[in-house]
């Protein structure tokens, strides 16, 4: 994992003071709130409908166990004990004081952390996959160049007033897209050339909002070299021709839509020529150092238990079930990928409470080299279990409630915190979720269901991802009252869409009985090998149309 | 008179003022101060500019600063608009007329100029800032200096952080 050194440190310092100052100004009139906002923006602060809300990063979703043991304090002694896993692989607190913000980011910069572009119109979080390093099909690690990608884009002098929000994602497995790049403003895909040169495919304009779109590729092949050039071009060519006129039609893909694809590849190419060969051009020798920080960690020589395990799941089926679903295989013999369910149904998606965040500590010193991820389905991940202590582990965090067997499956919801706690949502989103999860509550039939994305936004701005859900959920306002229209068939994965809108929305109370009638056509329908999307993108929506409103 | 900032935060006064864009078939009337004007109309005239100390120009947020290719050296004052402060594209102008036209003289930020945009601007080049009037331009020094350097390379830094590191 990235390591700050003097250089990191210093700046980060500085920025405390930075912020430390400009509360100080805004507190005392000095800072008009217009001009406080983007400012306090990117520092990760928002002002919310209850409380303001602290958005944190963390960087492409790595955390040490010292770094989730600050968190855990943090959110004890400046907020209400809990804290929120985003669908962006950060962390949020709900409650914090603005006054007190200073002193959180200060604290969160003796542990190497921070809350720089959290928020605002500025170069955001760069977002990877969880399993990066440890799964077998990845073309190279992405993690040191989501690190190179940071750092370039911290404080860049010349991008901090976008027109809008900039997003960047990086996927470096062949056969999956766990970073959902093709909804990003720049998905960068990482492939070989024919010689067998480490490179990108460059997706611009993608995103979800208001206007949903699938980034197309604007550059097949980009040598890893120029990474950091390529994107000042892209990004100067948005500063420069993006909307600035309508906050609605400011993201890159309008501008990608309006110039063509083909347009707009031809202008980022063309400032692109212009400083290709500038000292922003990676060198070998950075590459290397940025690759240092994230090697293997000191596995031992042992080899796969699958016999052990097989008497092991044939004894216990909950085991069973658990490794089935929440385990993953690791490139590693001998080890094993575990992710740690947060989808206990009652609990809001994402949520975990101080002392969860101190159990995920002790379970990454214990069992995983003291590092834990956070998913952009707002779960934990422990990347580099070893397969003889699954079982010790499956019965330490059962009692934890992290070892619900339902990853990837329907009740596995992504969830904005919606109106409960956010101030642009037009809907609830939280009690929608847990009321589909009480639903299908029944795990044979949530198995039998398969894989399916269920993914709620409590309103346009998407923050749930309800467009590439398989099925999504927007929570809608009309007259003062909560409803929600739902979409099918979208996929934030290698064959991203865009989901369809089924039909006119539906009361709260309605929704577990809505999503049931969707199940069963599916189940209806399905042939053997079918999941969810299959059996749509098959029969298409109508068929689902005549049973949720017959 | 405007109170200038320069890079290091000191203050001084000059003269320049800004000449605004005259309305359709209106001319453009010279001051007797030193006075920048809309760069379209300076190239428009540029015969008649070029080799005058006491006309500049001033781009707008939404020009093209590739129109004074080539000529950017005949002037000795450049300023660039910021029209709101949330508005960045004058930060890509400023890198363009530094890096790109290479321009070597004055180069002021005007308009809704704020303390804390300040770093910004003089790392994509500027080295004059007047700041908006309400502001007080005493703090500017400490608003400019809150970094001790940048990650990346831009106009003040030809070379990037990870490429101090290795050597």
């Amino acid at each position: 994992m990235y390591v700050y050194d003097k250089h990191d440190r210093q700046m980060a310092a500085e920025r405390v003071e930075q912020f430390r100052d400009q509360t100080r100004r805004a507190l005392a009139g000095e800072l008009a709130e217009d001009e406080f906002l983007p400012l306090r923006l990117q520092n990760g602060l928002y002002v919310q409908r209850l409380a303001p809300m602290l958005r944190i990063a963390v960087p492409y979703g790595m955390l040490r166990s010292a770094q989730l043991r600050r968190l855990a304090r943090i959110s004890r002694d400046y907020d209400k004990g809990y804290a929120h896993f985003t669908t962006r692989q950060n962390v949020q607190l709900n409650w914090p004081a603005v006054e007190d913000v200073p002193n959180i980011l200060a604290e969160l910069a003796e542990v190497e952390m921070h809350a720089n572009q959290t928020s605002g119109n500025c170069i955001r979080n760069t977002t990877t996959d969880q399993f990066s390093g440890v799964q077998a099909d990845e073309i190279a690690d992405p993690r040191p160049y989501c690190e190179i990608i940071r750092q370039w884009s911290t404080f860049h002098p010349e991008f901090a007033f976008l027109p809008r929000k900039f997003k960047v994602a990086v996927n470096a497995s062949e056969h999956s897209d766990r970073a959902a790049i093709q909804v990003h403003d720049i998905g960068l895909q990482l492939v070989r050339n024919a010689s067998g040169e480490l490179g990108f495919r460059v997706h611009v304009g993608g995103g979800l909002g208001r206007t949903p779109m699938v980034g197309p590729v604007i550059r097949e092949y980009l040598p890893e070299k120029d990474l950091l050039t390529y994107l000042e071009a892209v990004l100067r060519v948005y500063n420069r021709y993006g909307r600035r006129d309508n906050k609605f039609k400011a993201r890159i893909k309008i501008l990608v839509k309006a110039l063509t694809p083909e347009g707009f590849a031809e202008k980022v190419e063309a400032e692109w020529a212009h400083i290709k060969d500038s000292p922003t051009q990676l060198t070998r020798e950075a590459i290397e150092k940025f690759q240092t920080y994230f090697t293997e960690p000191a596995y031992e020589q042992v080899p796969d238990v699958s016999d052990d395990l097989a008497t092991r799941r044939f004894e216990d089926r909950t085991f069973d079930q658990w490794m089935a679903h929440n385990v993953d295989v690791h490139k590693k013999p001998g080890y094993a990928i575990v992710t740690l369910t947060m989808k206990k149904t009652g609990t809001p998606p994402g949520d975990v409470s101080d002392r969860q965040l101190e159990q995920i500590a002790d379970l990454a010193d214990e069992y995983s080299f003291g590092e834990a991820r956070v998913t952009h389905q707002q779960n934990a991940v422990l990347a580099d279990v070893r397969q003889d202590r699954l079982f010790e582990l499956w019965q330490a965090i059962r009692p934890m409630g992290f070892a619900t067997a339902n990853l990837n499956k329907l009740t596995d919801v992504i969830c904005c915190p919606g109106g409960d706690y956010c101030a642009l949502a037009n809907a609830k989103s939280i009690p929608v979720a847990e009321a589909i999860q009480r639903k299908f509550e029944d795990l044979d039939y949530l198995y039998d269901i398969g894989d399916l994305d269920l993914n709620i936004s409590g309103c346009m701005n998407a923050c749930g991802h309800h467009h590439v859900g398989n099925i999504g959920v927007l929570g809608v306002d009309k007259k003062g009252q909560e409803f929600y229209q739902i979409s099918l068939g979208g996929s934030s994965h290698h064959d991203a869409a865009i989901g369809k809108i089924l039909g006119p929305s539906f009361a709260r109370d309605d929704m577990p009985d809505v999503i049931k009638s969707i199940i069963d056509v599916y189940v209806d329908n399905r042939t053997q090998e079918e999941a969810f999307l299959d059996t749509y993108r098959r029969i298409g929506i109508d068929p689902f149309k005549e049973r949720v409103y017959a | 008179m405007p109170k200038v900032i320069k890079q290091d935060g000191s203050i001084f006064q000059d003269d320049w003022v800004v000449v605004e864009r005259p309305a359709d078939g209106e001319s453009l009337n010279l001051p007797d101060q030193p006075a920048l004007i809309p760069a379209d109309l300076w190239l428009a005239g540029k015969e008649h500019y070029i080799g005058r100390k006491n006309v500049g120009v001033w781009f707008d947020s939404h020009q093209e600063p590739e129109i004074l290719a080539g000529l950017v050296n005949e002037l000795d004052v450049i300023a660039v608009n910021f029209p709101k402060f949330a508005d960045g594209r004058g930060y890509s102008i400023a890198r363009l007329l530094r890096e790109r036209l290479g321009y070597r003289n004055e180069l002021r930020a005007i308009g809704d100029v704020l303390l804390d945009q300040l770093q910004f601007m003089k790392r994509c080049g500027f080295d004059r800032f007047v700041l908006r009037a309400d502001k007080n331009a005493e703090e500017a020094a400490r608003c400019l200096n809150f970094f001790s350097q940048g990650y990346q390379a831009a106009t003040d830094t030809e070379v990037p952080l990870f490429r101090r590191r290795a050597s």
